[in-house]
């Protein structure tokens, strides 16, 4: 599908690994959001939320279709999502934290699609022409995604004493998941240097500005503890994604190369 | 040739909305004909749009029946689908099938959401209309409901 370019073998290594983080992160939060089809608070956010799912899960399809033919090893993109264990996932920390009631699952999008939003706005630029229109691509879905959970976070926020507690309390619990999105590591130094991924600095400041001026108008309270979960890049995770990957790797494992 | 394959993929519909044949959604980006066979080259509406497969399938067996082998169907990420590649006259099949075909945003006050359409009721035309959900039945429509005559109807969202 995909006309890839040819790098240096340090570039490219770090390239598959960017890429495969891109692809956990929106397969792992499409998953969660799915667990939620079938079980929303309302018919028409049950079917929202299954349309965000629908969303990510084709985005990581383009991902580790990139992925795979990046790395030039055979493997397809069902390898990728499907064969690999915990510490092989790249997926940020923040998209594998439990669905929890309706306030947690808005709070958990909200912070993650403001980070998306800007990241896929900066990839789209970027001077590998795949990763661009991957990311251009992408970037009109997300554009819905991020208005729906912001208006999501102001509803419950600025609405009863209730769902107020409610939300507080996710934003509370989640803030510590929200400092790796934009610490750049080696991996993105690396591609940065080379033009290919934007630097996550920047990213860091579009952010917060999203972030801050939502829960302001939610009327919360922005957490002041500044001490940051990080590692989910890395492959290093929380208790909760080895129980999805059981999951969703079900049938591969039990019935391995099955297809239908 | 090539006239007559774009000829034949009118008759291929979108099976979530088969009013719309896959040109006049405009996700056909190119037919080519070789020594060696057909490409057709396809585009996604939605990164997750579950029709597409079925889409490739039904273009390579209409082609493959009027006597074009083999054929291939190509997925094409850029440029990005967008409502501007539905043609008029997609719009109007969609407004006579009871869906509201795309408009135009809106300058709005809501800056933090962007401009928010003016979308008709496609049964009574009346545009006082309440958005009920941003995603509807597919990934390509929103849920509203007309105050007027009081219907609920599918919009097709307008994507940029």
């Amino acid at each position: 599908m995909f006309d890839t370019k040819t790098y240096s073998s340090e570039v490219n290594q770090a390239l598959c690994d960017y890429l495969l983080r891109l692809a956990d992160s929106s397969l792992i939060l499409g998953h969660r959001l799915s667990e939620w089809c079938g079980h929303g608070p309302i018919l028409e956010q049950d079917i929202a939320m299954s349309n965000l799912a629908l969303d990510l899960i084709g985005q990581a399809r383009n991902w580790y279709q990139l992925a795979a033919q990046q790395a030039g090893l055979g493997q397809t993109e069902d390898d990728l999502a499907y064969l690999r264990d915990a510490p092989q996932y790249r997926n940020v920390l923040l998209v594998e934290q439990p669905n929890g009631d309706f306030g947690q699952t808005v709070m958990r999008q909200f912070l993650f699609d403001a980070y998306h939003y800007y990241l896929l706005q900066k990839l789209g630029q970027s001077a590998d022409e795949n990763i661009a229109a991957i990311a251009q691509k992408s970037l009109k879905e997300v554009t819905y995604h991020l208005k729906w959970s912001s208006e999501w976070v102001i509803r419950l926020g600025d609405g009863t004493e209730e769902s107020q507690r409610r939300i507080q309390t996710a934003l509370n619990n989640l803030w510590e998941f929200t400092g790796e999105l934009s610490k750049p590591d080696q991996t993105d130094e690396i591609l940065h240097a080379a033009g290919l991924v934007p630097d996550l600095r920047k990213i860091q400041a579009d952010w917060q500005n999203r972030v801050l001026s939502v829960l302001t108008e939610a009327t919360l309270q922005i957490p002041t503890r500044t001490w940051m979960q990080k590692g989910g890049k890395e492959g290093i995770h929380t208790e909760h994604l080895g129980y999805i990957l059981a999951e969703m790797q079900f049938l591969q494992r039990a019935y391995p190369d099955c297809e239908w | 040739m090539v006239t007559d394959i774009w000829q034949l993929l009118e008759n291929v519909h979108d099976p979530e909305i088969p009013v719309l044949s896959v040109v006049d959604l405009g996700v056909i980006r190119g037919v080519v004909q070789t020594d060696d066979g057909v490409e057709v080259k396809i585009t996604p509406t939605y990164s997750g749009c579950p029709a597409m497969n079925t889409i490739a399938q039904d273009i390579r067996q209409c082609l493959e029946n009027a006597g074009f082998a083999p054929v291939k169907v190509n997925m094409v990420l850029s440029p990005a689908w967008t409502t501007d590649w539905l043609s008029e006259r997609g719009k109007q099949k969609l407004l006579e099938y009871g869906i509201a075909p795309p408009v135009e945003p809106l300058a709005s006050s809501k800056a933090l959401f962007g401009a928010e359409p003016q979308v008709s009721c496609p049964q009574c035309q009346s545009t006082h209309t309440t958005m009920l959900s941003l995603f509807g039945s597919t990934a390509c429509k929103a849920l509203y409901r007309c105050e007027d005559c009081l219907e609920p109807f599918d919009y097709f969202k307008c994507l940029r």
